[in-house]
């Protein structure tokens, strides 16, 4: 091989003469290498999800019942202040990063992480848990199915935050997900994009571009906010650096909640903006 | 170490000293011992300055001796907000002096490239005019090429990808690139200010999160430097199933990046493959705690997740399978021509100027510079295990794809090791509370290089100062010289080949 042989001797690796003799090897070895990876495409939404690690940390159930009255030994661990009395137990799902401190803080198991990754919902309020179920996105109205639910372009823009989110959004578009098949894009300029979709906390130095971005896409425009930062500003609320999510800044139509969220849950987020599942 | 380097206080990584038992240079005496220090061969692996009295600054540099093992930390301290820049003769420090006058307007007299790194207000009242006080995100004096034939291009904030902010001017003749400028600060989100005071509740979630890809390497370096501060020893096996983890995220980096250069260079093949092996890579460590960037693993005192004998064996299956995918996916590389010929000679970085920039991991390896953590100041488990460091020669895209590849065969050979050698022990052992005024030293070879974080307690062993250098601190420079005389085209192609942390650098 061309290049191991370069390390070793140093300096003179590229034999093209060599290499380009080799035209007709190499597509046969692009062809096997093609059988050896074979389909992996999910089925799913068709089929169900793919299996998730039995450790992974999905919706978390409240149990009101059994709370013990002016007990605060799960508020006091948060480090995002997501979980709160009023007087109720309450956690709100847009500022949870799913560390689970909460859980193991809790004498009386109040506080239980599943293994549920549905959790995006259509308005802020819903992402408040007490005990109800949650309130998953319900879909477009009949227009707005009419304009994206068959293809949808969405401008990613990444404003802080640690790139996670923006990693496992990025997921979506390998062979594994083929976001594609649904007609879902990330295109380059808003211009051609029919909404936004947002991650981090919307620093004070992206606020701006964020904005800007958001005028330069053409109405109806859908914005969607992915992650506990873009929400709430996560694990940064109260900095004086970020804005604390994209929430207060502009309408947002869907929220997917996480730290990062897993591709699973935004995609079945985007799915059921577009009525695409229920 | 020889002349007036030999008579310091030196300490092997990962251990803590009493401050009050260090020396008070002088600046004069400070500069001089650190330009000594260069001149042996030292690095400087963190700068920086915290308040220590209601007008006095202290400076202190972390020098660092990777063929000793050894951490020279040395301070200073300022009643003047000015000092004689070091820059000029040590480039390495450029960015740290700005760094230092962004955040205290501490000015270092004759630094050639004095301009915001972040963009966020100076701490507490300097005295500075508005516009040095609270400079306006992305404005500053771009350097310009003049002449009829030059041409700029600015690209960014928002990218095309799905990637992170930052900013970039080229000044172009034609296509070659004559210079190019990286504008970043865009990711600030303040975590250094908020660590101050720590630990707290949020602390290791700051870790976690200084760049999401480099969970493990970030808290790995932070919960190192909480064992040494409060005496608290983690078990072998803890140490064992830290080193799988940071192994997994460093392949799980590599086989991304691999993909993401074969795609620039329009070979779609090894792009998709490795962009769906990346997954699974990530979906290991998720088997291991659950999250696939490894959130919640690492704990002070050891993992917070144990490993039973059936997920050892998933895992083993698991990274077999990777094992053969990866074989195919990336040989193909090398095998094609016209993916070689846009690699080869492409943004070739010099040793010497490796060197003397201070570059780290990957990108320093593959210009011939034998550096890594694991191997100059082992820590953890590489103190009983070895993985030998691998190098290129070229400086190019091809030397760094390649010294990834290398990189990434000898992580899965250490982890199938250290799966099937696992010593008993417990996960987690507590820890104390923390030693009051000290400072400790604590570096991990992430997957882009150097991790570097320093801790300082004050009198209630609370952080007085909390220091983190992101490799991506060290090595944007070198995405910038790597451009020089390039064809603009390459760009793409050389910044994957770099792949470097916005957020890490912005923090
Ligand atoms: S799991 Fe969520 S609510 Fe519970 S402590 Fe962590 S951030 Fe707070
Ligand atoms: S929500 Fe969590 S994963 Fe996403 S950017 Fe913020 S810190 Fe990172």
């Amino acid at each position: 091989m061309i290049c191991e042989r370069g390390l070793e001797v140093g300096g003179q690796r590229s034999d093209f003469e060599d290499s380009d003799k080799k035209g007709d090897e190499s597509m046969l070895d692009v062809l096997l290498a093609r059988i050896q990876q074979k389909h992996r495409t999910i089925s799913y939404p068709k089929a169900p999800a793919p299996k998730l690690p039995d450790r992974y940390v999905g919706l978390p159930v409240i149990r009101q019942e059994n709370c013990l009255p002016g007990c605060r030994l799960c508020t006091d661990v948060c480090p995002t202040h997501a979980i709160f009395r009023d007087p109720n137990l309450r956690l709100d799902l847009g500022r949870c990063i799913l560390c689970r401190k909460c859980e193991k803080s809790c004498l009386k198991g109040c506080i239980q992480f599943g293994s549920d990754y549905r959790m995006s919902v259509r308005r802020r309020e819903h992402l408040y848990m007490d005990g109800q179920a949650i309130q998953l996105a319900e879909s477009l109205d009949a227009a707005g199915k009419r304009l994206f639910g068959r293809s949808l372009k969405l401008r990613e823009v990444c404003a802080g935050g640690c790139n996670a989110c923006e990693a496992d959004i990025n997921v979506l578009g390998t062979v594994g997900w083929d976001l594609g098949r649904f007609g879902i894009q990330f295109v380059a300029s808003p211009r051609h994009a029919d909404g936004l979709l947002i991650t981090g906390p919307v620093t004070v130095n992206m606020k701006e571009a964020l904005l800007k971005t958001y005028a330069a896409t053409p109405s109806p425009k859908l914005v969607i906010v992915a992650g506990a930062c873009a929400i709430s500003g996560g694990i940064y609320a109260g900095h004086e650096m970020v804005c604390d999510g994209a929430t207060g800044l502009l309408p947002v139509d869907l929220f997917i909640p996480g730290c990062p969220p897993h591709p699973v849950t935004i995609l079945d987020g985007l799915l059921r903006l577009l009525g695409r599942i229920r | 170490m020889s002349d007036n380097l030999s008579n310091l206080f030196s300490m092997p990584n990962g251990h803590a000293v009493d401050i009050k038992s260090l020396d008070r240079l002088n600046i004069s005496q400070f500069q001089e011992t650190v330009m000594n220090g260069i001149g042996q061969g030292l690095r400087i692996s963190a700068m920086f300055a915290h308040p220590v009295s209601s007008d006095g600054l202290r400076i202190w540099a972390i020098l660092t001796h990777d063929r000793q093992s050894l951490v020279v930390p040395v301070y200073t301290d300022l009643k003047t907000r000015c000092y004689p820049s070091l820059t000029p003769q040590c480039p390495q420090v450029q960015g740290f002096e700005r760094e230092m006058f962004e955040q205290w307007a501490l000015r270092p007299e004759g630094h050639p490239w004095l301009k915001p790194l972040r963009f966020h207000d100076a701490y507490g009242n300097t005295g500075l005019s508005k516009s040095c006080q609270s400079p306006v995100m992305g404005v500053t004096d771009f350097f310009r090429v003049a002449g009829e034939d030059v041409h700029e291009v600015a690209v960014g904030p928002v990218h095309a990808g799905i990637i992170e902010p930052g900013h970039f001017r080229f000044q172009c003749h034609g296509e070659t690139v004559l210079h190019l400028e990286i504008a970043l600060g865009y990711q600030h989100r303040g975590v250094e200010r908020h660590l101050i005071g720590g630990p707290n509740s949020r602390t290791i979630h700051y870790m976690e999160t200084l760049a999401g890809d480099t969970t493990i390497g970030h808290a790995t370096s932070y919960c190192q430097a909480i064992e040494s501060l409060s005496g608290a020893r983690p078990s072998l096996r803890a140490l064992a199933l830290r080193g799988v983890a940071l192994e997994l995220e460093r392949i799980a980096n590599h086989v991304g990046d691999l993909g993401a250069l074969s795609g620039d260079v329009g070979f779609l093949p090894t792009m998709s493959y490795c962009g769906r092996i990346r997954g699974d890579v990530l979906n290991i460590s998720a088997l291991i705690c659950g999250n696939r960037f490894g959130r919640g693993l690492i704990c002070p005192g050891g993992v917070a997740f144990d490993m039973d004998g059936q997920r050892a064996s998933e895992l083993r299956r698991r990274l077999d399978d990777v094992e053969a995918d990866l074989n195919s996916a990336i040989d193909l590389l090398w095998k094609t021509s016209s993916v070689m010929a846009r690699f080869e000679g492409t943004g070739a970085l010099s040793r010497d100027l490796c060197d003397q920039s201070g570059l780290v991991g990957p990108v320093a390896r593959a210009s011939g510079i034998e550096r890594d953590i694991r191997q100059d100041f082992p820590l953890g488990i590489f103190q009983y295990t070895q993985i030998p460091i691998c190098t290129g020669d070229s400086g190019d895209v091809f030397a760094r794809a390649y010294v990834r590849w290398l990189e990434i065969q000898r992580s899965i050979m250490f982890i199938r090791e250290q799966i099937g050698t696992l010593p008993d022990g417990n996960s987690v052992q507590p820890a104390a509370d923390l030693l009051s005024d000290h400072l400790t030293v604590s570096l991990t070879e992430g997957w882009r290089g150097e991790i570097c974080h320093v801790a300082l307690t004050d009198d209630q062993g609370r952080f007085r100062h909390y220091k983190i250098v992101d490799p991506s601190f060290h090595n944007w420079i070198g995405l910038a010289m790597a451009l020089r005389g390039q064809q603009i085209s390459d760009f793409p192609l050389c910044n994957k080949s770099f792949n470097l942390s916005y957020c890490g650098h912005d923090l």
